[in-house]
């Protein structure tokens, strides 16, 4: 029995020549990654147990880009601890205000996650960098302390899905809707303790920001991580990024998978998540008049510089609907200066839409843009659970960018093509 | 809160309280909503767990009491405040169909007991008396008079549950 590309990467680090699944391993880690909710945790699990250094300091990246800049004084405290252990733990890769971004969109762009990488970090969307050909998934505060004393991590193997993409997105369709297509298709618990594996043909119509908006994704249908076969725009990411050197691993013939899918990305239409799960899927033909209060363009899902471009495009010589908020947050300061350099903050900014420096904020309701009682945000984020965003009734749509875009126009829930 | 948990990582491996029910995809914004995350004091984040699913939680909540659930439960976000905040609260154990596997790792590596059984949340109602016995995997609905074996631990879980958690465990290794 052969193995898929999770196995393989998992067995190499496990020093195994084969995995099985259901097979508990311990395992080396290439990156331990925390932010300013879960490392404070963390660090206190590392002190009570005694420990006084980190495994390898470079191998530990602590990125405070939650309650940050500062929300209150907690996050501020909060913010100190972190700040103070990196520095006591001489960790390399502590990213302070003005240099960080949201982990997710830093890391690659960092050139810290290269292909055939196991990553583990305590934040769920971790498996963002599964978008590279990596091993990445999230875990707690408690497996963070952990990896950051030992530099291992256990892992029970998962078995696999395979989703066969094939054919080319149509118009305004991005990474974004085929995600939310897929967790539409096989519900919130669709991929439970298992990987999501994107091969095909259709892979190369798909750029390294769709990857890493669906590679994101992957635990909101409750997967252990989603993984990308690694391609030539995968190989060029990583020049471009990074030094490290790489391994990419490709499934062997006869690895098996629980189940195939297979995706004709060009039948896929703008897909919207209404509240309050993921998997509550319709298309924009079958999504209606939804009036809405807020827009939130940004975050580790849709915060990258194709994102940030798209929602520029769309707002490019129109307005924001009066009365609607239309807020877009940059992923990093370098999406941040990129977009100022293409003047895309210009047609943003003149749309009378908010552009924010780096924060996860208004996706968790942490601030920055909470909702009131009864409002409507239409997110490019991840997740509309009750009360995400803030008040237990209001209610998040998840987007695209152009969707999102769209809809601070109209006020209402729209198809960038009818604008 | 009036009762604190005693710490769950105790000698008698039982449990036994009334339960509050819940239903699939019980997620960890629901459980300990992010607003609560600018701490991790287990005290403070035990005063508002299930805020925003059930209002009422910490009102009613017991020392010893049993959190039964349908599918993917602590679905969401990695944060380790959830099973804290639970384990703070009093709960001494939590039943569900399926848990999402981020929160079924955290719970096993700050030690709040957790088992999957699907009979056993089809017999169980939100207010039955119930016990639990992790040793054997057994659970008592004795307001029914009902009994339901769940899967026990694989061996290495048990392991880090009997070192106290997952850093005793590599410490002592």
């Amino acid at each position: 029995m052969g193995m898929t590309i999770t196995q393989k990467i998992l067995a190499a680090h496990a020093g195994l020549d084969k995995v099985v699944p259901g097979q508990l391993i311990e395992a080396n880690l290439d990156l331990v990654l925390g932010n300013d909710i879960t490392t404070p945790v963390a660090v206190n699990e590392f002190r009570k147990t005694g420990f006084n250094k980190v495994f390898d300091t470079k191998k530990v990246a602590i990125v405070p880009d939650h309650f940050t800049p500062n929300k209150d004084i907690k996050a501020a405290e909060q913010c100190k601890l972190i700040r103070e252990f990196s520095y006591e733990m001489d960790i390399e890769n502590y990213f302070e205000i003005g240099e960080m971004g949201i982990e997710h969109c830093l890391i690659p762009e960092k050139g810290l996650a290269v292909p055939g990488d196991l990553i583990i970090g305590a934040d769920s969307h971790t498996c963002t960098y599964g978008a590279l050909g990596a091993f990445a998934t999230g875990i707690g505060s408690t497996d963070m302390a952990a990896g950051m004393a030992t530099g291992k991590a256990w892992f029970k193997v998962p078995p696999a899905i395979k989703f066969n993409l094939k054919g080319k997105l149509q118009g305004w369709v991005s990474g974004k809707d085929v995600i939310l297509h897929i967790i539409g298709m096989i519900g919130v618990d669709g991929a439970l303790y298992k990987s999501m594996e994107f091969v095909g043909e259709g892979l190369s119509s798909l750029s390294m920001d769709d990857r890493f908006t669906m590679a994101n994704m992957a635990i909101e249908a409750g997967a252990k991580n989603g993984i990308f076969l690694v391609d030539d725009k995968t190989i060029e990411y990583v020049k471009e990024h990074s030094n490290r050197e790489y391994k990419v691993y490709s499934p062997d013939a006869d690895a098996v998978y629980e189940k195939e899918y297979e995706i004709d990305l060009s039948k896929i239409r703008p897909t919207v998540a209404f509240p309050h799960l993921p998997d509550n899927t319709r298309t924009i033909d079958e999504s209606g008049d939804v009036n809405i209060d807020q827009v939130v363009i940004g975050s580790c899902t849709n915060g990258r510089i194709s994102d940030i471009r798209v929602a520029a495009k769309i707002l490019k010589g129109r307005k924001v609907k009066k009365g609607i908020r239309c807020l877009v947050f940059p992923g990093t300061q370098k999406i941040y200066l990129q977009s100022l350099e293409e003047g895309l903050v210009k047609d943003i900014v003149e749309a009378g839409a908010v552009f924010s420096t780096p924060t996860c904020g208004p996706c968790l309701g942490g601030h920055m843009g909470i909702l009131a009682k009864g409002e409507r945000a239409v997110s490019t984020t991840n997740r509309n659970f009750v009360g995400r965003m803030g008040h237990t009734e209001s209610e998040v749509y998840l987007a695209s960018p152009a969707v999102a875009a769209a809809s601070a126009i109209t006020g209402k829930i729209t198809d960038p093509d009818k604008i | 809160m009036e009762n604190i948990a005693p710490d769950l990582r105790r000698k008698t491996m039982k449990a036994k309280g009334k339960v509050f029910k819940y239903n699939d995809n019980v997620d960890t914004d629901v459980i300990i909503p992010a607003r609560h995350l600018n701490t991790s004091d287990p005290k403070e984040l035990a005063v508002h767990c299930m805020e925003d699913i059930d209002k009422d939680f910490v009102k009613k909540v017991q020392p010893g009491d049993i959190i039964v659930a349908n599918r993917n439960f602590g679905c969401g976000s990695s944060r380790e405040h959830a099973p804290i905040a639970i384990k703070a609260s009093g709960i001494s154990c939590v039943i569900a169909t399926s848990f999402a596997r981020i929160f079924y790792r955290n719970s096993v590596n700050i030690g709040l007991p957790i088992l999957e059984c699907e009979e056993a949340v089809k017999g169980i109602e939100a207010g039955d008396e119930v016990e639990v016995d992790f040793d054997t995997g057994t659970i008592t609905n004795i307001t029914k008079g009902k009994t339901f074996k769940a899967q026990p631990f694989p061996e290495f879980m048990q392991r880090i549950i009997k070192a106290e958690g997952l850093m005793n465990y590599i410490s002592e290794k």
